[in-house]
């Protein structure tokens, strides 16, 4: 293996680039978890309600979502969205649709479990303090909901991290399609460059997705200590 | 949409469900087979391997699979390693399979009660015979859930294996997209294949977790 071929990693600003490419992805994976967030909560709590049709139709969006792989939910967004629709998303923005779309799918399920795992005298206690529903939800059940939501909303970030990956597939200048072309480029010069190149991004993206999972981890064996304890 | 677009296409894409039912069914029996390896010396704390253990699970765990088969498929032959195609996904697959696999049983020996284990102690049984015939059935069962998510999670997975040419269900249709351009008709198969496969795979495994559900007296 040539010694050298580290160095195409520092060569001009192809580090730069890289971590060029590495912000994108982050950029795209936070808007999504941001929005995906949000619309999920929502669509979890409407999930507890008492409407069959809504359930049913949101458990539909979510069956969608986790049958079809993320691949194809790309691509069916990438080729679909601009003919049928004639919206000419710029790749990043499609990607963020996609990826919060997903996003929301995962999180009304993570929410409409823990909204259901607040135990049911909790929910009867708060009902004869004459709590109405709204009032229910807003002091009793999102409250506790929390602390289970939370690992649960990690590990679904490390996951959405993780499958940005897939960006490049969709030509977004993500960071693996910055090492595609710092690859190329070095060819004649780092012939070894590609085993750099991709070891450096393996690296990058444990560093940003091990302290999350780590996190989660922890957050989860307190709660369920405190519960035990 | 035309359906004689969809008609002419089913030959090929016949040859990717083929491919990614076998893809599938290999990786998630080695990932199976991997993931009891691992969660076994976890749970026995194994010295030297139980380390080795833990930093094959996060580093599987918290990286991509597309980045790992690029690793596999166009880093390797640079030091003097090359596989195939279908081997990198498939060896790629079973490294992340094996992972998930493994924190899932480990999850379920976990919660085998600690009355089991200390009943087992108090009759004598020795630490392989805890396992053997204490833990590992118990433990088996309660990880029957976390098993068919990640099988399901597995075979979602190898679509990735377009990004290294297997003719794979996504790379047939990638590839028939842009012969032909008729995107709507294949994404349609696309989808219907991939449904084809997981909604009764899903049915299927929601129903054995029912079935599987015992052996937790007392409780």
């Amino acid at each position: 293996m040539a010694h050298s071929g580290i160095n195409v990693l520092f060569e001009g600003d192809n580090f730069i680039r890289l971590l060029g490419g590495l912000w994108i992805t982050i950029k795209i994976a936070a808007g999504a978890l941001v929005g995906g967030v949000i619309l999920g909560t929502i669509l979890g709590v409407l999930r507890t309600l008492n409407s069959k049709i809504l359930r049913f139709i949101l458990r539909l969006y979510l069956e969608f979502f986790r049958i079809i792989p993320t691949v194809v939910l790309l691509f069916l967004f990438y080729y679909i969205i601009p003919r049928q629709f004639n919206l000419n998303m710029p790749a990043n923005e499609l990607a963020t649709l996609v990826f919060g779309l997903w996003v929301a799918a995962e999180m009304s399920d993570i929410v409409r479990g823990s909204l259901i795992s607040v135990p049911k005298h909790q929910q009867e206690s708060g009902k004869a303090i004459g709590l109405n529903r709204y009032q229910l939800y807003r002091y009793v059940l999102i409250p506790q909901a929390v602390s289970l939501e939370i690992p649960a909303t990690i590990n679904l970030a490390t996951r959405v991290i993780k499958t940005t990956s897939l960006l490049m597939l969709i030509s977004v200048m993500d960071v693996i399609n910055v090492g595609q072309q710092v690859i190329e480029a070095n060819n004649q010069s780092y012939p070894t460059g590609v085993f750099w190149v991709y070891g450096l991004i393996f690296i990058l993206y444990f560093l940003i997705d091990y302290p999350l999972s780590w996190w989660s981890k922890r957050l989860e064996k307190q709660r369920l200590e405190r519960n035990n304890g | 949409m035309s359906w004689t677009v969809i008609q002419q296409s089913l030959p090929m894409f016949a040859k990717g469900f083929e491919l990614t039912l076998w893809l599938s069914f290999v990786g998630v029996v080695g990932s199976i087979i991997v993931g009891v390896v691992v969660s076994l010396i976890q749970y026995f704390k194994v010295p030297v391997l139980h380390q080795i253990g833990s930093i094959y699970v996060e580093i599987s765990r918290n990286t991509p699979l597309l980045i790992q088969l690029f690793f596999l498929y166009y880093a390797f032959p640079v030091i003097g390693i090359k596989l195939g195609a279908e081997l990198s996904g498939i060896i790629g697959l079973i490294f992340l399979g094996g992972s998930y696999m493994a924190e899932g049983f480990t999850g379920g020996f976990v919660g085998v009660p600690k009355n089991q284990i200390e009943s087992g102690k108090a009759i004598g049984l020795s630490q392989w015979q805890l396992a053997r015939f204490v833990v590992f059935p118990q433990g088996f069962s309660l990880s029957v859930p976390a098993m068919a998510a990640n099988i399901i999670f597995l075979i979602k997975e190898t679509s990735i294996f377009t990004v290294i040419a297997i003719p794979e269900l996504t790379n047939t249709a990638l590839d028939l997209i842009g012969m032909y351009y008729r995107s709507n008709e294949y994404l349609f198969v696309l989808v219907v294949a991939y449904a084809i496969i997981l909604v009764p795979l899903s049915l299927g495994l929601t129903y054995l977790e029912k079935r599987v559900r015992y052996g937790s007296f007392g409780n």
